[in-house]
């Protein structure tokens, strides 16, 4: 069953076709790989399925809703989360208050209640410190609750992003290049935790650079060359597929 | 933790007993503290909180402190009955005016705010609708009384004002540590982090200038009952300009610093009274100087504090 299908999806930036009719569909329970060189549309996918931008034409259809026309805020409630290729974390916040701004989306309480605290209140923000205790301790950074977010370590503000998309208790999980900036020990621990993401049942779909990362993770890949889609398949397709090769190493001269 | 319960305490009993050792003008120039802090307090929520550069404040203020006056000379409402209804109109006002100019960001915001502002003063000289006299203002509003115990001397007031105060600072703090408050915290460091993780940017924006100004509402209602005479001029962009100073200056989104804020801007002129045409001066090297060494205000906000049990933080474990 598809979780996420992406139809004939256009967006141009003045005169610059930035995404061109791209089609591919992501199974519920998989992880998909999106590649392609610099420059040929990904993070521009990314934002227009997750509403930061809108685009000229197509849909995104997501668990039977189409997402076309929807805020942001909206998509993530119907259970999309992401992250952010350049980290983008509050960060004079702590790391719990990051994971907790997750957590806003599945709680209650307004302001009125927060005023007479409310025992529903109280239960509810008790619930809320747990489990983004829990998804902290998930990614491996709950002993770093107190600290704040600027003051970690770039590896693990990508992992705190994580957490924070987490928290929001998505279908789909939207990871846009996490491995940017990670070492080798790092980068090996991402790939269990997006190992483990799925194992709770999250969808993944990332972008990556690290090609070593997506042919170990993914089941299967769509790959984007000046914003169309020039190939789709599992790894071991894309890896001998000519057009691929072409865009990524340069054609021959001849 | 401890230290800070500690000069609470200390300060809260200082006021407390403040009008027993000084003299009406004194006490007088507390009540003006006091309306401040709780003026700046509001503007806090949408300044500090939701960084939002709102300098139109005196706007809220004035509805409320006019329709208290308004229902109080024409038909006689009891002036602290009129609290409530003061509030609310102030808020729905805010919510009218905000609606489409919410999605503003900086200094864009600031310069419709400031219009905002001036709108309403001239409106009320202009005495729209034939309710708000005009330039003259309106005069004649009864004193308030609380179980039939009639305020009207400066001692009275300093603790309506200061109780106020006080109930404010307590269901501020509350709404500090929730939900709404961290959402509004978020917005101000990253809006489209914030819109990313789930957070209805918009709606919490207008939530915020509504709160402002239903509680800016409300404290106009206490000027009006204070003044007896209120008029246009006590609502001008200066006086929004004091707000939005006394959060800048105490520290954004920090409930001591902008009471601190308050008691320097309005209290500490007064000491200097001697110094007459210097002290604008004064202030305003002292203000240049905040800016440059201490950005963040007097007091900056305090991290807050979360009661998470001893095996959640170890963590580590899946």
């Amino acid at each position: 069953m598809n979780l996420l299908r992406v139809e004939n999806l256009t967006k141009s930036f003045g005169g610059l076709m930035a995404v061109n009719e791209v089609s591919f569909a992501v199974e519920a329970g998989s992880i998909v790989g999106l590649i392609g060189p610099n420059g040929a549309g990904k993070t521009t996918v990314f934002n227009l399925i997750t509403g930061n931008y809108q685009p000229n034409a197509g849909t995104v259809d997501f668990d039977g809703v189409s997402l076309v026309g929807l805020p942001t805020h909206t998509i993530v409630e119907h259970g999309i989360a992401r992250t952010f290729q350049t980290i983008r974390l509050f960060q004079n916040m702590t790391v719990l208050e990051n994971t907790l701004a997750g957590c806003h989306c599945r709680m209650r309480a307004g302001a009125l209640a927060a005023m007479l605290r409310t025992p529903a209140q109280r239960r509810e923000e008790q619930k809320a410190l747990e489990q983004a205790m829990a998804e902290l301790a998930f990614v491996g950074l709950a002993h770093e609750w107190e600290n704040k977010a600027k003051n970690l370590s770039y590896g693990n503000q990508r992992l705190l992003e994580i957490a924070r998309a987490l928290a929001t208790q998505p279908k789909l999980i939207v990871l846009d290049e996490p491995a940017g900036g990670m070492n080798d020990q790092e980068t090996q621990e991402l790939i269990q935790l997006i190992r483990n993401i799925q194992h709770k049942g999250i969808t993944v779909l990332l972008i990556e650079h690290d090609m070593g990362l997506v042919m170990r993770v993914c089941s299967s890949l769509v790959v984007l060359e000046h914003g169309a889609v020039i190939a789709s398949g599992t790894p071991a397709e894309i890896q001998a597929n000519p057009r691929v090769i072409e865009a990524y190493l340069g054609a021959d001269s001849e | 933790m401890k230290n800070t319960t500690i000069i609470f305490g200390i300060s809260a009993l200082a006021i407390a007993c403040a009008p027993f050792a000084l003299n009406t003008y004194w006490v007088d120039v507390l009540n003006n503290v006091g309306l401040y802090a709780i003026l700046a307090l509001s503007l806090n929520i949408i300044l500090g909180h939701a960084g939002l550069f709102h300098m139109g404040h005196a706007a809220f203020y004035a509805i409320g402190a006019y329709t208290a006056a308004i229902l109080n000379t024409t038909y006689g409402v009891p002036i602290l009955w009129l609290m409530p209804v003061a509030g609310v109109l102030a808020g729905l006002f805010a919510l009218v005016v905000a609606r489409p100019i919410i999605h503003l960001r900086g200094d864009y915001l600031l310069i419709v705010t400031i219009g905002i502002v001036e709108i309403v003063r001239i409106a009320l000289i202009n005495n729209v609708f034939d309710l708000t006299g005009g330039a003259n203002g309106i005069f004649g509003i009864s004193r308030p009384s609380v179980f039939g115990f009639k305020i009207t001397k400066p001692q009275h007031f300093y603790y309506l004002i200061w109780g106020f105060a006080a109930a404010t600072i307590f269901l501020l703090l509350r709404l500090e540590h929730s939900r709404f408050g961290r959402a509004l915290l978020y917005i101000k460091e990253d809006e489209v982090a914030a819109g990313g993780s789930g957070i209805n940017v918009p709606q919490l924006k207008l939530i915020a200038f509504v709160i402002g100004a239903v509680w800016a509402g409300m404290t106009g209602t206490i000027y009006a009952a204070k003044m007896t005479i209120i008029a246009p001029e006590s609502f001008s962009f200066a006086e929004s300009v004091v707000l939005f100073t006394i959060v800048i200056l105490g520290g954004s989104g920090s409930i001591p610093g902008v009471i601190l804020g308050a008691f320097l801007l309005v209290g500490l002129p007064e000491l200097f009274r001697g110094l007459a045409e210097y002290r604008m001066m004064v202030f305003g090297a002292a203000m240049v100087l905040m800016m440059i060494f201490r950005n963040q205000g007097l007091v900056p906000p305090a991290p807050k504090h979360y009661a998470i049990k001893p095996d959640l933080r170890a963590g580590g474990a899946q």
